[in-house]
């Protein structure tokens, strides 16, 4: 089947309430309907899921691996940012 | 030729059940052999599905089917107390025995085929389960009440594919439209009780399936006006597969189905 008539399509998972959905992997359908089915079927054979998205996969916009020096080695150096620094009082308890 | 292919001495090999049939009995095996070939015939696909999502879609198919087949043999042999399994009821009567309706004995064809056979039954075994949760059998109930759900979901996959592959391409329609007419006068049979189930129905511990005919000729009408499909107007309308006169398609299923288990009897593996 060519691309055109079964394009592809991103699959994410949330497994139960209060979870984000999460990227599950992907996979080709005819449209919208037809992804969703297909999801269901390919992903949520072992319980897996509470509900389901399917995003085609040409809607994301991707960074390019070629700029990731530009855009993420930068906080490298920037070790500040991490929580650690920041002193909780005890009576706060766990975060 | 290896000891494993040959077959045990001295047991019985091939021999079949024999069974006394009450009208409870025949009209769960006749339910649990609709679910178990059905079923047997989508495993077929296994390998074979013109794509991956559909391999996956088909097995799982297969399974709702073929669990449900099993839920209904264990409640036939626990109340034809004569000590019979589902492994019985399934490997060791022949043809004749088997209870099925012809349409779902109908080999796979191609895609269009298989998914229309399959839209065709789901759209009468939906509602049907639906309607037998509030069956006065309880063990029955309970048992609908899990193949609902499995087949409300069977219905929504093979109408979504009977409308894609109909109102598709020329060739697509052209192959759905093939399997429709093949198809189509196997469904009459779907609809008609036996004599015992007819009783059973009346004393309200089954559905009689003849109540079911409007539902299913909504769903069909509404899928097939999304499909571009026009309703054959054949009048042949074959039937006897409740009683055990198949289609010769059937013998050579249960020839592959059953070849193990009549082999090596009481094999596990």
């Amino acid at each position: 089947m060519s691309a055109d008539l079964s394009p592809l399509w991103e699959v994410f998972i949330r497994s139960r309430n209060g979870l984000a959905h999460r990227h599950a992997g992907s996979l080709h359908a005819t449209d919208a309907e037809m992804a969703l089915a297909a999801a269901r079927d390919l992903f949520t054979r072992r319980g897996e899921a509470a509900s389901l998205w399917v995003v085609p996969a040409a809607a994301i916009i991707a960074s390019d691996p070629a700029e990731a020096g530009m855009l993420f080695e930068p906080t490298g150096s920037k070790i500040y940012r991490h929580p650690t620094f920041y002193e909780v009082p005890e009576d706060v308890g766990h975060m | 030729m290896s000891g494993i292919c040959e077959p045990a001495m001295g047991a019985m090999v091939g021999s079949a059940l024999t069974l006394v049939e009450t009208p409870l009995l025949r009209a769960l095996l006749a339910r649990a052999d609709d679910a178990l070939i059905l079923g047997h015939r989508l495993s077929e696909w296994t390998g074979h599905a013109p794509i991956l999502e559909e391999e996956l879609a088909l097995a799982n198919l297969a399974l709702d089917l073929i669990g449900q087949a099993r839920l209904l043999y264990e409640y036939a042999g626990a109340i034809e107390g004569a000590g019979h399994g589902e492994d019985d009821f399934a490997y060791f009567r022949d043809p004749p025995q088997f209870r099925n309706l012809l349409l779902v004995e109908q080999p796979n064809g191609d895609f269009a085929a298989t998914m229309l056979r399959h839209f065709l039954y789901a759209a009468f075994a939906d509602p049907y389960w639906r309607a037998m949760t509030a069956a006065g059998d309880a063990t029955l109930a309970a048992i609908a009440a899990k193949a609902e759900k499995e087949m409300a979901y069977h219905l929504r996959h093979a109408a979504a594919w009977v409308i894609r592959l109909g109102d598709g391409t020329a060739e697509s329609h052209r192959r759905l439209a093939a399997a429709l007419d093949a198809l189509w006068p196997f469904t009459g049979e779907m609809f008609t009780a036996e004599a015992g189930e007819a009783a059973l129905a009346e004393a309200g511990a089954v559905i009689d399936p003849a109540t079911l005919r409007p539902l299913w000729d909504a769903t069909i009408d509404r899928v097939f006006a999304a499909a571009n499909l026009a309703r054959p107007s054949g009048e042949w309308a074959p039937s006897g597969g409740r009683a055990g006169r198949h289609s010769e398609h059937l013998g050579h299923l249960l020839a592959t189905m059953q070849h193990l288990a009549r082999s090596h009897p009481g094999a596990t593996w």
